[in-house]
């Protein structure tokens, strides 16, 4: 199967998706469905270890190629994206049924799919560059939902500058390894591995591909924008803010895991911030009641661990990282869903506000239940062989007494999530909520109960994802082929023991959930000192910058502004010319006479511009001026200047009378003595300026490649004997077509510029 | 700008001036002249012509908005690249045929195309200078 293909038509899909989700029709989930099932088609090739691709050549001088290609981890990622795409489609269609904006809404979200598929498939380092920034604008689109809001602008912003700001670090990153490799190619990049990880660059290509990284999958402390873009429609929560694109950060890392595996920084980086995500989730998640942020920071915490595991080298680790992948997306996707439709049942998602749903939606709360139990790692659920996989891995790696005890932290803060989710909503004494409570409809029950079930499928039969899936994923991360059997039972093992011991302090903490919510919302330094307020500062800092500089550079004054102009210009005259090894003097000896008289006549006419006592003298003494330098270019045998040059000055006056002509002037508009002087000086350092590097240039040797060329190829090539014309609409027509487009933008934007004016002024005099 | 000289003179002004800028314009391919020239000499011809008799007069004689011609222009300027691209050769390469010895040629399009946008721009500009 073509990958580029397939994702072209991902794209072309939207506009059907925009139509069949405008009139909230189920039938939009056949959109991600299709797709879906196009993956599944190439699961058994590619689980045989023969990896699809395709490729096209795309920017062949810059060793750039539309190059795709779909390995076990990227076809695992497909599969969640389209997967749980299907399910949050299906899910929208019933739960935004009376929101505006619709059809724009699902159109942004085939959209934002389509790019997620692009950059899990695509082979080449700046194509994925080029989908990742997509899937961040798409994202933008989405979080900014309801633009009414300014929670839901600022939101959206901060995710948008945060991702395409560590996008920016990314692409350096990027730049940088495809200076050493010569190709951008990934799987190029993966086969000489070797000699980038020990180049002497490896260390700052690792730090900005993790910066970019880190900003998308919401690694600490770059972590409020994923709390804050829950502002956004839970389905896109579900989609984006929790199952696959903050996932694409840790993507990366996992696909370039077998180059730095390793790594001393590539270790460092990974382990520490994935560590510190870790933490800070956790904390952030037991003092936070609203059920999306909680969400979110339990997925801050999961993609901490991920970042944790990727840093952790061995095929242990790579084997933890692809089913704790799977088996968040599964659980994460169904319990956002949950959350929304107790949103949208009770009237509030306020977990102090709820409980003993059970009897009112016994469907939602089966599907909460399960997705739960296999967050919280109990068997027979897939979470159970994923915790036991994480604490494994934690045991063998060097650092095993951190990492462990960093893992049990945040797995007891899962805990505590799964049963706000599950028991704190759902069992106990009904609580009255604003809204009276039923089971939705099939279309939002079926994606949370289908993945929920999948989890249990999964964890009775480990074996019906684990060859297909998991294995050929997890030996993408390492590199090299894994043999290993996932179950769920290990035995009494350690991590049988760290399982009960995680199971029952998360329950100890979630018995005292309230007093602990409390306390921890009453530590003021995370709302003051945190980076979500350091973001605003920055944000405000930028602005005031901007508003300083404004002021000092931009005036008001035209006249100021061609002073600076012009004086700057003097300026850079003068340094070319010291650099360039000072002062020249041509050879005046072919000087004619015709020359000296006009040289004479442009004297006479400067000097009467500046005796002119009003503007009309003033600007035919100019226009003199200009007629004079016209003569001059006719003499030297350059009729089309002169045409050219005396066509300019007559529109000049045309158009200068017109306007002087009907500007009013005032007392004030005329300058003084000192500011007289003032211009006067620019005005000569900047003639003197232009005689001097004329005169350089002119004592240089002249170099007729450029001229004969045009010479003898203008008739022959172009049909054309007027150099001048020919090099404007023939050789150099594409600068020709650039001057026009900024001409023609100009006078527009001058025009929208004056109308504005018009309009303020047209107020003030009425 | 009410003066009767330039109200009476502008009216053979204006004929002469546009019917020049096209001699200017089709010559300039081997001869001193050319599209961008030909444009300023329509833009000075029309401006002189509308000086004298306002805003409106100047959307009268034009037919459509200044701005309609910069698009028009730009958009031959555009399309005149295409023929080029067609015959699998670079984007702009332009095409020639003689019907006849009659040289016709994409780089005329293209050399119409600026001419146009040189003379939407200006007016675009001037016309609001002009009175009401």
């Amino acid at each position: 199967m073509d990958l580029a293909f397939l994702i072209v038509i991902a794209f072309g899909l939207a506009p059907l998706a925009a139509w069949l989700g405008g009139r909230s029709s189920a039938l939009v989930a056949l959109v991600p469905l299709a797709l879906a099932l196009c993956f599944l088609a190439i699961v058994p090739p590619v689980a045989s270890g023969a990896a699809v691709s395709t490729a096209y050549s795309w920017i062949p001088s810059l060793g750039v190629a539309a190059a795709f290609r779909a390995d076990g981890l990227s076809l695992l990622f497909a599969l969640l994206i389209t997967g749980i795409g299907t399910a949050v489609f299906l899910y929208a269609s019933l739960y935004l049924k009376k929101y505006p904006r619709l059809p724009r809404f699902y159109a942004v979200l085939t959209l934002f799919m389509a790019a997620m598929l692009g950059a899990v498939l695509a082979d080449d380092l700046l194509l994925l560059v080029v989908f990742w920034e997509l899937t961040s604008l798409t994202s933008f689109l989405l979080i900014g939902f309801s633009p009414e809001q300014a929670m839901s602008r600022r939101a959206a912003q901060q995710g948008l500058l945060v991702t395409v700001g560590g996008g920016l670090a990314m692409l350096a990153g990027v730049i940088l390894l495809g200076q050493i490799t010569g190709s951008y190619s990934l799987s190029g990049l993966i086969a000489r591995k070797d000699e980038v990880a020990a180049h002497a660059l490896a260390p700052t290509i690792i730090c900005l591909l993790a910066a970019g990284a880190f900003a998308k999958s919401a690694q600490s402390p770059l972590h409020p924008w994923l709390a804050n873009a829950m502002v956004a429609p839970t389905p896109v929560s579900a989609f984006l803010h929790s199952a696959t694109m903050v996932k694409l950060g840790v993507y990366l890392l996992a696909r370039l895991s077998p180059v730095f595996e390793g790594h001393a920084t590539w270790v460092l980086l990974l382990t520490g911030f994935g560590g510190l995500t870790m933490l800070v989730g956790a904390v952030l998640a037991l003092r936070e009641s609203d059920l999306k942020r909680v969400l979110a920071y339990s997925t801050i915490i999961s993609l901490g661990t991920l970042v944790l595991m990727i840093g952790i080298p061995g095929e242990l680790s790579a084997m933890a990282i692809v089913t704790f992948l799977v088996v968040h997306a599964l659980y994460k996707a169904c319990l956002f869903l949950v959350a929304g439709i107790i949103d949208q049942q009770t009237g509030t998602r306020d977990s102090s506000a709820l409980g003993g749903l059970r009897q009112a939606m016994p469907l939602t709360a089966l599907a909460a239940l399960a997705g739960s139990l296999s967050m919280a790692g109990l068997p027979p659920f897939i979470g159970f062989a994923a915790k036991e996989l994480v604490y494994e891995t934690g045991l063998a790696a060097s650092a095993s007494g951190l990492v462990v005890g960093i893992a049990l932290l945040a797995n007891i803060a899962m805990v505590v999530v799964a049963c706000i989710l599950s028991l704190r909503c759902f069992a106990g004494p009904r609580v009255e909520t604003p809204k009276t409570p039923h089971d939705p409809g099939l279309a939002m029950l079926a994606g949370p109960l289908v993945l929920a079930a999948l989890g249990l499928v999964f964890g009775l039969a480990p074996w019906l994802v684990s060859d297909a899936l998991i294995l050929p994923a997890a030996a993408a991360i390492a590199g090299r082929p894994i043999d290993y059997t996932l179950s769920l039972w290990h035995g009494f093992t350690p991590m049988l023991l760290l399982s009960v011991v995680t199971l029952a302090l998360g329950i100890a903490v979630f018995r005292n959930g309230t007093g602990i919510r409390l306390r921890l919302a009453m530590v003021e330094a995370i709302p003051r000192w945190g980076p979500d307020r350091a973001y605003d500062r920055l944000i405000q800092g930028l602005q005031q910058l901007a508003a300083w500089q404004t002021r000092m550079i931009q005036s008001g004054s035209l006249r100021t502004y061609t002073g600076y102009t012009v004086a700057v210009a003097a300026l850079a005259g003068l340094s070319a010319l010291i650099s360039q090894g000072g002062m020249a003097w041509p050879d005046f000896a072919a000087s004619r006479q015709p020359e000296l008289v006009i040289a004479a006549l442009l004297a006479a006419s400067t000097f009467a511009v500046l005796r002119a006592r009003n503007f009309v003298a003033g600007i035919a003494a100019a226009g003199l001026v200009g007629f004079a330098v016209a003569l001059l270019f006719l003499f030297q045998g350059a009729p089309d200047l002169a045409f050219t040059q005396f066509s300019v000055e007559a529109l000049s006056i045309v158009i200068l009378l017109a306007i002087i002509g009907r500007l009013p002037f005032r007392d004030s508009d005329y300058r003084r003595r000192g500011e007289r002087l003032r211009d006067g000086a620019i005005a000569l350092a900047a003639g003197i300026m232009a005689t001097l590097v004329m005169l350089s240039v002119l004592a240089q040797p002249f170099d007729a490649r450029i001229s004969d060329f045009f010479r003898a190829e203008s008739l022959p090539q172009a049909h054309g004997r007027n150099l001048v014309n020919v090099i404007i609409v023939d050789f150099r027509a594409l600068d020709t077509l650039g001057e026009i487009t900024v001409l023609g933008l100009a006078a527009i934007a001058a025009a929208a510029v004056i109308a504005g004016l018009r309009r303020a002024t047209a107020g003030d005099a009425r | 700008m009410n003066s009767l000289i330039l109200l009476t003179s502008s009216r053979i002004v204006l004929p002469v001036a546009m019917l020049f800028s096209v001699y200017v314009l089709l010559r300039g391919h081997n001869e001193p002249g050319g599209g961008f020239v030909g444009g300023l000499i329509a833009a000075a011809g029309i401006a002189v012509h509308s000086l004298p008799r306002g805003r409106s007069a100047l959307l009268r004689l034009l037919k459509v908005s200044p701005k309609t011609l910069i698009g028009a222009g730009l958009a031959l300027a555009l399309l005149s690249g295409l023929p080029g691209l067609l015959l699998a050769e670079p984007y702009l390469k332009h095409q020639w045929a003689f019907p006849g010895g009659l040289p016709l040629s994409t780089t005329l399009i293209f050399d119409i195309g600026v001419y146009l946008s040189v003379v939407g721009a200006v007016l675009t500009f001037l016309a609001y200078y002009l009175e009401e």
